[in-house]
């Protein structure tokens, strides 16, 4: 579905990605675990296009996105921290995204129920708290139905009840046939939902194993000893 | 009826008892005794009136050597061909009146005219219409003259090919009044013309000078109209000219002006009015001259007062709107500029007596510097400019320092 | 599809500095025209406001308003829109809000005092400048990634336009004193927004000054058909130019 081919990536004179090569197939819920400034936001903003690459292609659906656009309408992005227009509401906000994707008419709004948001969506942006445009974010992500999620933090500063409601909905999705690419440093909360991971460090792809491979390799449960052991 | 009959009983008792004086009436038409004036000018005698009727004269160059009333009814009109003077004026006590001159001649070397009046006295002429004349109504050595309402338009393009609308030359005791006067190279021109009157007069559109004195004195020209003339008004090499109550309007050119002012002394230019010219006032060796209630309104500069002017007192004038009040070409000032009204004037008066509390000075640094280096109007307005005239208000060091307004009004002359 | 500047003109008449800048200006034209005795003491006055105020306030806010929409810049990369469209949209979204803001706080009060072709000239150049120091702030915007430099950067712009490149100008005029350079110098003028749209408004508000020598020079360009149509072009082409320029920058640009 995804698959990035020798991307590389240089900021001045920081090499960010180097030969990023990665497959990610339908139905697969990859974890994009690595240490800080390992890159991965950078992987993720290169499968957007937020980011150029200054070498390699990204194939999505079979197709090279260079100078694509109208792909993204099949992606559904949360993003690690966002601001919005501090003017608007998060009505205007939601009615805002729909207004750009217009051909899109069956909308998911389980999560907007289940996070309660219409009730506020009269509030302004920018008198929210980090936690609540987080919640706008995933909502968004979700609201169009996409053939991937790509999901960058996704629990950073939400509380524990609208976390599990967040992995629920990512768990309903995934038993839906959807792809889904999560970045996170809490892995305790991916053990039940993945079955791939890639291990990103320094700008490159330690390795890329389904769950099954690395249970069988390490012989852990848990996906924080997995790693901690093919680490050291 | 009345009036009529006692005219005619006056009439024939003035010819009845006074032989010798008998004034007879002459006519002039198609179906009248005479078919042309000259005929009839030939036949009339000093004190006879020659009526002439409607209709189109070819008389060449018409003399009239009698004392005589020549008068047109119904704008009779005489054709110089474009190559006769039309009307010589060779005796005193004449009076052309209601004509309709056109086409005089033009020529190099003689200044022929529509109408030209020579060494004579009580002359009148009044409510003609002169066209395309060479020069409309020239006066040489002629006293008490009048010349009033009459029309004189000329279609120059040239200043070459184009003569004076109304020129006087070495008479005196002249009055011009309620002329029209549009399209020549002066629309009035003087020149040696002593104790004459020019007034309510309408010059326009003139090639040269809307008005043009030179060598003139005791003159005095009131509520005259002065409007898109090409160089405005000259008065030049004279002294004891008044101005009143003149309307100076849309000189607009470098070399134009409201008035120029060059060589003049002892005169009063009071309750004038300045509109839209390039240069409201421009004053080259000028001395005491009295200036006061005008209005320079919307003037590129109101005045352009040069170092060699001296003794001039101007007062009570308003400066409204003008891009630059005064300027100068020098630091040298010997004139006194005390008490006018200036609308760039922004200080306060504390003792509330309607005169500000702190001299104003009109001469800005901007105006010294275009004197210099006329390009940098470019930059005029903008704020480079503003701060560079700010900090000379508070301490002048290029603008002339003893050039101020002691007791600058706080609300414009009421005029 | 690309209706997303409307959303962000909703966003930006909504911002309090906008409307806290068309309160001032509404303020300082009203008062201008009604404490001066003369109209056209007012007009100067609007004058330096729309040849200092407008291109400050535009430049800064609309570099400050640039960086805070990283995030939301992000959001709406994140979505299947073209950049070109992104970045049209803000602009077009900044240029109504500010030329909006310009036109209520300023614009109508001019034209109700001085309802001639002067009134309308200013109205004109300040809506023009405000769409060019936009599109400058744009440009310093997408050039520098740190907020605290892109604003020093329309700072510096500012400083420029308004004062350093008259002084230049000045200095140059004075060197060159005894040299016939009038029509370089309306060359010259081409080079800053500020000083053409002066100028413009100088050939309506000056006119009788303007006839002399010099004078007739510069209002045999600026003052006639073609002129005036040559100096709406480079006006415009200022705003182009920088927007273009940015843009082509925003489409390669990392986020």
């Amino acid at each position: 579905m995804i698959i990035t081919e020798h991307i590389s990536k240089r900021f001045g004179n920081q090499q960010v990605l180097r030969d990023i090569h990665i497959t990610c197939r339908p139905g697969a819920c990859i974890a994009l675990i690595g240490p800080n400034g390992s890159g991965k936001t950078t992987l993720i903003k290169s499968i957007l296009q937020m980011v150029i690459p200054d070498s390699g292609k990204v194939i999505f659906q079979g197709e090279d996105i260079t100078g694509q656009w109208a792909y993204r309408a099949k992606i559904g992005f949360m993003p690690q921290m966002t601001r919005y227009p501090e003017n608007m509401c998060i009505g205007e906000v939601i009615s805002m995204m729909i207004d750009i994707r217009k051909d899109q008419k069956n909308l998911d709004e389980e999560l907007i129920e289940q996070y309660h948001l219409k009730e506020i969506y009269h509030k302004r942006m920018g008198t929210l708290s980090g936690g609540m445009r987080q919640k706008v974010g995933a909502c968004l992500a979700f609201l169009f139905q996409p053939d991937i999620l790509i999901l960058d933090e996704p629990t950073a500063g939400l509380d524990p009840l609208s976390s599990e409601i967040l992995k629920q909905k990512i768990l309903k999705e995934k038993a839906r046939g959807k792809s889904t690419i999560i970045s996170s440093h809490v892995l305790s909360e991916l053990d039940e939902m993945i079955t791939e991971v890639i291990y990103m460090q320094d700008g490159q792809v330690l390795f890329q194993k389904t769950l099954e491979d690395l249970k069988q390799e390490t012989q852990e449960v848990k996906l924080s000893k997995m790693i901690s052991k093919i680490i050291a | 009826m009345i009036t009529h009959k006692t005219y005619l009983i006056v009439a024939l008792l003035t010819t009845w008892f006074l032989p010798s004086a008998q004034a007879s009436t002459w006519k002039v038409g198609k179906n009248e005794r005479f078919t042309t004036l000259a005929h009839a000018i030939q036949h009339a005698q000093s004190g006879d009136s020659i009526l002439v009727k409607k209709g189109v004269y070819h008389e060449h160059n018409l003399i009239v050597d009698k004392s005589l009333c020549i008068i047109g009814q119904g704008l009779p009109v005489l054709d110089g061909e474009g190559k006769y003077e039309v009307l010589s004026i060779k005796a005193s006590q004449v009076t052309i009146q209601g004509f309709h001159i056109r086409n005089s001649g033009i020529s190099s070397l003689k200044d022929l005219a529509g109408i030209k009046i020579y060494d004579a006295h009580h002359v009148q002429i009044l409510n003609n219409l002169l066209t395309n004349s060479f020069f409309g109504i020239y006066v040489q050595y002629g006293k008490h003259c009048t010349i009033k309402n009459n029309r004189i338009i000329a279609y120059g393009i040239e200043e070459q090919q184009s003569g004076n609308g109304i020129h006087c030359w070495n008479s005196s005791f002249l009055q011009i009044q309620n002329n029209v006067i549009k399209g020549h190279r002066d629309g009035i021109y003087f020149e040696f013309v002593t104790h004459s009157i020019i007034k309510n007069n309408r010059s326009f559109r003139n090639l040269r000078y809307g008005l043009h004195f030179m060598f003139s004195n005791n003159d005095t020209y009131i509520s005259n109209v002065f409007t898109n003339n090409g160089a405005g008004v000259a008065v030049m090499f004279s002294n004891h000219v008044n101005m009143f109550h003149n309307t100076f309007h849309q000189n607009w050119g470098d070399a134009s002006y409201g008035i120029l002012l060059k060589e003049i002394s002892d005169g009063i230019i009071q309750g004038n009015h300045f509109t839209k010219n390039t240069t409201g006032i421009y004053l080259e060796g000028v001395s005491r001259v009295k200036m006061n209630r005008n209005t320079f309104s919307n003037n590129g500069w109101g005045l352009k007062i040069q170092a060699s002017c001296q003794d001039m007192t101007i007062h009570h004038n308003n400066f409204l709107n003008n891009t630059f009040d005064v300027s100068t070409n020098g630091t040298l000032v010997l004139n006194n500029f005390n008490g006018n009204y200036w609308d760039k004037y922004d200080s306060y008066d504390l003792n509330r007596d309607q005169v500000g509390d702190i001299p104003f000075r009109p001469v800005s640094l901007f105006s010294v510097i275009l004197e210099k280096n006329p390009t940098t109007l470019i930059m005029f307005r903008s704020f480079i400019s503003a701060l560079m005239d700010k900090t000379e208000k508070l301490i002048p060091s290029l603008t002339p320092e003893q050039l101020k307004d002691q007791f600058p009004l706080i609300k414009p002359v009421k005029l | 599809m690309n209706k997303i500047y409307k959303h962000v003109i909703a966003d930006i008449i909504r911002n309090r500095i906008v409307l806290f800048y068309t309160l001032i200006l509404l303020l300082a034209s009203l008062s201008v025209f009604s404490l001066e005795d003369t109209s056209s003491k007012g007009l100067l006055s609007m004058l330096n406001i729309i040849l200092m105020i407008v291109p400050l306030v535009c430049l800064i806010f609309s570099t400050i308003y640039m960086y805070n929409s990283t995030e939301f810049i992000e959001l709406l990369l994140s979505q299947p829109l073209q950049r070109n469209a992104i970045w049209w949209s803000l602009f077009i979204g900044l240029m109504t809000s500010l030329g909006l803001a310009f036109f209520v706080g300023a614009g109508i009060v001019i034209l109700i005092f001085e309802p001639s072709f002067l009134g309308l000239m200013l109205v004109i150049c300040g809506l023009l400048l405000t769409f060019i120091f936009t599109a400058i702030a744009l440009l310093a915007a997408v050039l520098t990634k740190d907020k605290a430099k892109g604003i020093g950067l329309s700072i510096i712009l500012w400083l420029f336009y308004a004062i350093i490149f008259d002084g230049i100008v000045l200095f140059m005029l004075f060197q060159w004193a005894d040299y016939p350079i009038e029509k370089f110098m309306i060359f010259i003028s081409m080079l800053n927004p500020i000083d053409l749209a002066r100028i413009l408004i100088l050939m309506q508000m000056d006119v009788s000054a303007l006839m002399g020598y010099t004078g007739a020079i510069f209002k045999d360009f600026f003052g006639t058909t073609g002129g005036i149509a040559i100096s709406f072009t480079t006006l415009i082409l200022w705003v182009m130019i920088p927007f273009m320029c940015s843009l082509r920058y925003f489409k390669k640009k990392d986020l």
